[in-house]
């Protein structure tokens, strides 16, 4: 027998039997539908985690003070367990692999603007923040170098601050107060959205690190330095220089570092790894069901073969070996458990648009999970269907044709 | 089609039998199914075989048509010892060998004609067959079904069925045509009907084995033997040998109703 006419006969079964196939399929549709709309959910929440990540900026690295690592264990005199501008002045003249550093102070307080009020982080950077965070304005300017030397009382605001204090007027020009200081709005940045860690991004307003120095009253301190390199391949690098340049200049010679320099894949990776073992678990609840799924074509291919005994017996009577009756079986059930799969994929893919578009969660079938979900359905075929194939193919002849 | 051309003819015996028995183990009882059959058929005869249920006639038949192996004696169908074959081996060799036609027709059901005449040629082993369509359409032609390719066994009368699994028997060019009670389900004009394709099929040189139980079928073969308690009681010539073609004119001529659909 060629292959096509073996598959010419499974096939010529599987149609002839259509309520049959259809239920046999059912379960695989919905195991591998599960399975994808499962996978389909975990990736894209993942995707989104990893998208937040890259809006922080491109090949990001955070230097924060002290590390969870050293903390408890107390310093050693003399040295420092805070980040200072100066680490960040040190750093943008002596490192040769970033292409910016920027230190950000940080403090909360009240914004007044001329129709409210709200309560934000303000953020002291310098003008290399922007391009390190791949961030700008979209009206207005960003400030200058010369604004940073002066301590101009100059202000970039997010969306989310400008929608509290400026509901109805363009904020660009306009004046707002921080404690009792005026600053002149310059500039309206564009909205980022939600970080990876739910906080909203925009609610925040931005100053020359100088004036935030000198202007700001109340708890003033640089909460981190961000620092930026050309590419990727740059940042192992770039982050031991940073390294050997804090360390120096905290003099920390024996100690411990009281400081962490941390790359973006690093935060991705924690923010990731949560997210990853909840998609994992979902695709392991739904391939329960692919296997249940499976159990039904054993369950059904097995009542095929009593079913069709006489049909064995006839087949063989004619001149059909144990191992045609066997393949023939077998193609039968893989075939019908790949359309399974297939339908399954489709509906699947159509389930998690669906589901996408109803909840707002973002969702991604990657190619992986096609490949799996084909594979795992046609190996299931395989699987279920040996046991009820090689009971066909094992049959004699005699009392299979005499079987009423 | 061309089996039992002249030169393979007359003399060469297609079925050799020699002190064949069939033993199956009832508990601690031996029942003796057949119990030393020595028969030799020769290419181009009709035989029929007769005996009552519970004869060994079956058992006999599923012998001779490799679908069971005896237990003591020796087999040789068309020069192949039987004996000792695997069931692949047997698979084979119904394949190439035997033509079935049974009782109850055997056709796939929810299949058509065409395709179910195809079959056999699908399952050679040797890939001897090509246009398989163009054979299948050959052999139901020759059966008188060569309008009716694509109609489903049961859209088909007990006649038809029976001449399309004929054409099946037919197709693959056997040595021996081996038929089971082949009007056992037939009323008796269609039966005289079928017997006169085994007749036509035989004036042709096709060997032909009749299982039956009813004298009025075996009359139409050119040999009886009888089976009884697994042995052979008589084996003789048919005297006055029916020809069905004669006999469907006299009963067409008597009961004068629309032919059904008989090429």
């Amino acid at each position: 027998m060629t292959q096509k006419t073996l598959l010419k006969l499974a096939w010529q079964s599987i149609v002839k039997n259509k309520m049959r196939t259809l239920l046999t399929m059912l379960g695989i549709v919905i195991g591998v539908g599960a399975v994808i709309v499962m996978v389909a959910v975990g990736q894209g929440a993942q995707s989104q985690i990893e998208a937040q990540i890259s809006s922080l900026g491109t090949n990001l690295i955070v230097i924060t003070p002290g590390s969870t690592a050293a903390g408890g264990v107390s310093q050693g005199a003399g040295t420092f367990n805070r980040l200072t501008v100066d680490d960040a002045i040190k750093l943008k003249d002596q490192a040769t692999t970033l292409t910016g550093v920027s230190p950000v102070i940080n403090a909360r307080a009240v914004v007044v603007g001329p129709q409210g009020n709200w309560r934000t982080s303000i953020n002291g950077v310098s003008t290399d923040y922007f391009t390190i965070r791949n961030w700008a304005p979209t009206s207005g300017d960003l400030f200058v170098d010369a604004d940073l030397k002066s301590g101009r009382k100059i202000a970039l605001i997010g969306a989310t601050v400008a929608r509290n204090l400026f509901p109805d007027i363009d904020p660009v020009g306009a004046e707002i107060r921080i404690g009792q200081v005026p600053f002149t709005v310059v500039g309206l940045m564009a909205p980022k959205g939600q970080n990876a860690g739910g906080q909203d991004q925009d609610d925040v307003v931005l100053m020359p690190y100088t004036t935030a120095q000198t202007r700001l009253s109340g708890n003033v301190r640089i909460g981190q330095i961000l620092a930026s390199t050309f590419s990727p391949g740059d940042i192992p690098a770039a982050q031991q220089e940073i390294t050997d340049i804090m360390r120096e200049a905290h003099r920390l010679g024996d100690n411990p570092d009281d400081f962490t320099v941390r790359n973006q894949s690093e935060i991705a990776a924690a923010a990731t790894s949560t997210t990853s073992v909840m998609s994992g678990l979902l695709a392991a609840i739904a391939s329960v069901s692919l296997i249940v799924g499976g159990i039904g074509i054993m369950n059904i291919m097995l009542v095929s073969v009593t079913e069709r005994t006489r049909e064995i017996g006839i087949r063989m009577a004619i001149g059909a070996r144990g191992s045609d009756v066997l393949v023939q079986f077998l193609v039968e059930s893989i075939v019908m458990s790949l359309i399974g799969g297939i339908i399954g994929l489709l509906a699947g893919y159509g389930g998690s648009l669906l589901l996408g578009s109803l909840t707002g969660w973002h969702t991604v079938v990657p190619m992986s999970a096609v490949f799996l979900a084909v594979g795992f359905s046609g190996a299931v075929g395989v699987f279920f269907g040996f046991y009820p194939a090689r009971k066909a193919a094992g049959m004699n002849p005699i009392e299979a044709l005499r079987y009423e | 089609m061309t089996p039992g051309d002249v030169g393979a003819a007359q003399g060469m015996p297609v079925i050799e039998l020699h002190g064949v028995k069939k033993i199956y183990q009832m508990g601690t009882n031996k029942v003796f199914a057949l119990n030393g059959i020595d028969l030799a058929v020769a290419a181009g005869e009709f035989l029929a075989i007769m005996g009552a249920s519970g004869s060994g006639k079956s058992t006999l038949m599923n012998v001779i048509g490799c679908l069971d192996v005896p237990s003591e004696g020796s087999y040789v169908l068309d020069g192949t010892r039987v004996n000792g074959l695997n069931r692949n081996a047997l698979a084979d060799l119904r394949n190439q060998k035997i033509g079935f036609v049974f009782q109850g027709f055997n056709l796939l059901a929810r299949t058509s004609a065409l395709e179910n005449v195809e079959l056999p040629l699908l399952y050679d082993r040797n890939r001897r067959w090509h246009d398989t369509k163009a054979l299948a359409r050959e052999a139901l032609t020759k059966v008188g079904l060569g309008e009716r390719l694509e109609h489903q066994p049961s859209e088909l009368s007990g006649g038809q069925q029976q001449r399309v699994a004929i054409a099946r028997a037919l197709v693959t060019q056997p040595t021996l045509l081996l038929a089971d009670e082949p009007t056992g389900n037939l009323d008796s004009r269609m039966s005289i009907d079928v017997m006169s394709i085994f007749q036509a099929l035989n004036d042709q040189g096709i060997t032909v084995v009749l299982v039956t139980h009813e004298l009025d079928v075996a009359q139409y073969a050119r040999r009886i033997v009888e089976v009884k308690d697994g042995r052979l009681r008589s084996d003789h010539p048919v005297g006055a040998r029916h020809n069905a073609v004669d006999d469907l004119r006299v009963l067409d001529a008597a009961n004068p109703e629309p032919q059904e659909g008989v090429a």
